[in-house]
């Protein structure tokens, strides 16, 4: 099921087209990265999907239904760009905006005391926000951002400023929020992090949607036929034994054994290899190496440069 | 609507909480009273300093004539000592030296004072009133009138005291003082002058430490830009408010221990302090009386219906102002990243604040005027002049019209800001112009 869709968004400024035409459908219970190089357009479609910001023409879904003023109780957004009142203490601070999204005084107070627990920082509450460091601000700030139970979670680069511990405290945090249902829009340069975490992707690129669908089919989309192999026995043996619809990239040699990196032209396939091979090397490993999201983010953006830049 | 008023809430309670607003509130009317004593106490004050003056008169005409006072002697010296005093006056025990050296009704300036410090006001004015009047006196007895003594204390007793007496629209007479009238104006204008500069640029810093803080994106994926601004301008309008209610009561409190404090001084049984004080106690009571008659008289002269008119013009001039003003501080504040950009934008905003503290001047003269009237229908500067003719009670459909443009022109340069806001406060490191300004305006306008 779609949760949110938005349907050929068309954003305008004053000297350059934000968004061309961009429609991505996100379905219920997944995340969803928002992908693309600076400048791409990925923060203007966020906001417009916060009402921060009204399209030109096309529209934003929610659950179905056009967005509604108070959708915006239904979604919690981590902006790119956040920060805090330096001057406010914490525990008042994160009651005033859990309030600002809709729950009563009661509720935030509540709520905000069982994350405080889990993150064991109820020692903040009555601190100014100034006394914390930036890593302590942001875990506060992840805090506010999904108090209020929200269906769709919107990150933007949610991990910068936390460090290594941190971040992965916050990658449980979003794997587990998606256990109990709630559906993000996850917009990041860690391409790292989307492999691990994202189900689907958009890659918008000067404006407009180029790459869309489930990572692993990506993934599968764009692999080269490259075969890793794992084996022991004469280096230079696989070569004389794999025919000519294989030709190996680079061997490594190491003290037990070798690794071989082959690729397989379309008429190949890896029960074929493995058959030539099997009776004159042992073979310990044998994996498809599939390419990794911060390749294909590369070549596809570089591929559509290309293109545009020979359309003009 | 709940929202905007958890906003207000918020922006009410950190600002009322902040120990720079108690600290205002409390040292605000001080510091006010001090500002028409300190003057008017420095004024009075007496040159306690002795001095001894010592006077060659050529002429010898004039001897004697000028009067010694409690602190300034005068030595009448012959002329023959002139040629020593002008390298040893210090050493025979003078301050300076004056040298007249011929007949002061034909020439006028034949008077010299020497010395090596510069000669106050008060002193150079002590000598020519008594020359002066010694001259007039030479003068008029050159005519040779009969009984002249009689004749002069008969002039001087020639004394008129003019009540400008207020006319109702009814014909009926009412007593009202020029000089109380202008006190009120200069005050009231002054209060919102003050207030719509003070609050306006808090409204400014406000937003800008949003933006800066980077929360304001944070906040308006809850509500509406408009709704954060309008809370922001609401709330510190609250602030402000609040201090201006602080200080009535605070002022009042302050005017009525002055007043019982005076009043008791006037008697002797309560006035030990004085007593002890010295000799001058007497003068000191007639002064008192005197001071505490004058405060009655101020009392007397305001009556209860005028003063609530007044405060209500008072506070309708000076929320219709500070919302002209603060939006367009809200709009700056969103426009610019930091406090040093914002200068080129917050000058020609408050140039006509300024300009109408200027007319203000021009109003006390003649409060009827083209000049006052015409400012006092100019939005940016009727706030602050138009307060400043309400003591003078100008006609209530100037006054009416005055209140409509203004809330007329409010709404619109919300409106306007607001646009201009919404844009900018999601824009980051851009230089701003006003070219760029105008682009936000309209492409919001979609």
């Amino acid at each position: 099921m779609i949760f949110l869709e938005a349907r050929q968004v068309v954003k305008q400024y004053a000297n350059h087209l934000a968004l061309n035409n961009v429609s991505l459908q996100v379905p219920e219970g997944s995340i969803y990265g928002l992908l693309g190089p600076n400048g791409a357009g990925k923060t203007t479609l966020i906001r417009i999907i916060n009402q921060i910001t009204g399209p030109d023409s096309g529209e934003v879904l929610l659950n179905g239904r056009k967005l509604q003023a108070d959708d915006v109780h239904r979604i919690g957004y981590l902006p790119e760009e956040r920060g805090l009142y330096k001057k406010m203490k914490v525990g008042e601070q994160a009651v005033y905006l859990a309030r600002l999204k809709g729950l009563s005084r009661n509720d935030a107070i509540k709520k905000l005391k069982f994350w405080f627990e889990k993150f064991e920082i109820q020692a903040w509450w009555d601190k100014k926000v100034e006394e914390l460091s930036k890593g302590m601000q942001q875990k506060i700030q992840f805090v506010v951002t999904v108090l209020h139970e929200p269906k769709l979670l919107i990150f933007d680069e949610p991990f910068s400023g936390f460090d290594p511990i941190n971040a992965n405290i916050l990658k449980q945090e979003i794997l587990s929020l998606k256990e109990q249902g709630a559906t993000i829009l996850f917009s990041t340069h860690n391409m790292g992090s989307v492999e691990e975490l994202c189900d689907h992707i958009t890659l918008i690129n000067q404006s407009q949607a180029i790459l869309s669908g489930e990572v692993h089919d990506i993934r599968q989309q764009y692999k080269d036929n490259l075969i890793k192999v794992d084996y022991s026995g004469e280096q230079n043996l696989i070569e004389q034994h794999l025919d000519d619809k294989y030709i190996i990239e680079s061997i490594s040699p190491n003290h037990h054994q070798n690794t071989a990196f082959v690729k397989m032209s379309s008429d190949g396939s890896v029960n074929n290899m493995i058959g030539q091979l099997l009776n004159h090397v042992e073979i310990h490993g044998l994996q498809e190496v599939l390419p990794t999201m911060n390749d294909i983010f590369i070549k596809v953006v570089e591929q559509s440069n290309q293109s545009k830049s020979e359309n003009r | 609507m709940n929202k905007i008023s958890l906003i207000i809430k918020r922006e009410y309670i950190t600002r009322v909480k902040k120990k720079s607003f108690v600290i205002m509130s409390i040292v605000g009317p001080l510091l006010f009273s001090l500002m028409i004593i300190l003057p008017t106490w420095f004024a009075s004050m007496d040159n306690t300093e002795e001095m001894n003056i010592a006077v060659v008169d050529q002429t010898n005409k004039y001897d004697q004539q000028i009067e010694d006072t409690e602190y300034i002697k005068f030595l009448w010296l012959k002329s023959s000592n002139k040629e020593t005093l002008s390298t040893e006056y210090k050493e025979q025990g003078y301050d300076a030296y004056i040298v007249i050296h011929d007949d002061l009704l034909k020439t006028p300036d034949a008077i010299n004072i020497y010395s090596d410090a510069q000669i106050t006001m008060d002193v150079k004015r002590h000598i020519s009133r008594n020359l002066e009047d010694f001259l007039e006196k030479e003068k008029l007895e050159s005519y040779q009138i009969d009984g002249l003594d009689a004749i002069i204390e008969d002039v001087h007793n020639v004394d008129i005291d003019i009540k400008t007496i207020k006319l109702g629209d009814d014909g009926s007479e009412k007593e009202s003082s020029t000089e109380i009238t202008m006190v009120f104006g200069i005050i009231f204008a002054l209060m919102v002058y003050m207030f719509v500069l003070m609050y306006g640029t808090q409204v400014m810093r406000g937003v800008m430490e949003e933006k800066t803080n980077r929360i304001v994106e944070v906040i308006i994926s809850s509500v509406k830009p408009f709704q954060l601004m309008m809370g922001k301008i609401i709330g510190i309008a609250m602030v402000a408010l609040t201090q201006f209610l602080i200080w009535v009561i605070l002022s009042f409190g302050v005017a009525s221990v002055l007043s019982s404090v005076f009043l008791d001084g006037a008697m002797p049984q309560n006035s030990q302090v004085e007593m002890v004080q010295g000799m001058n106690t007497e003068m000191d009571q007639a002064q008192t009386t005197e001071f505490a008659d004058s405060l009655t008289k101020v009392f007397e002269k305001i009556d209860l219906s005028t003063l609530v008119y007044s405060l209500f013009a008072f506070m309708y001039l000076f929320i219709g102002g500070y919302l002209l003003y603060a939006s367009l501080f809200a709009a700056i504040g969103a426009a610019v990243d930091s406090e040093t950009d914002s200068q080129q934008f917050v000058l020609p905003i408050i140039m006509p604040l300024i300009l109408s503290m200027y007319v203000v001047m021009g109003v006390f003269k003649n409060p009827g005027s083209d000049l006052a009237f015409w400012f006092s229908m100019i939005p940016f500067t009727s706030p602050v002049v138009m307060m400043a003719r309400i003591p003078f009670e100008p006609p209530l459909w100037e006054v009416i019209l005055s209140m409509v443009i203004l809330t007329a022109s409010f709404i619109f340069t919300t409106w306007f800001a607001g646009r201009i806001y919404r844009v900018g406060i999601l824009m980051y490191g851009k230089k701003i112009s006003y070219k760029e300004l105008w682009k936000w305006f309209r492409y919001s306008s979609k």
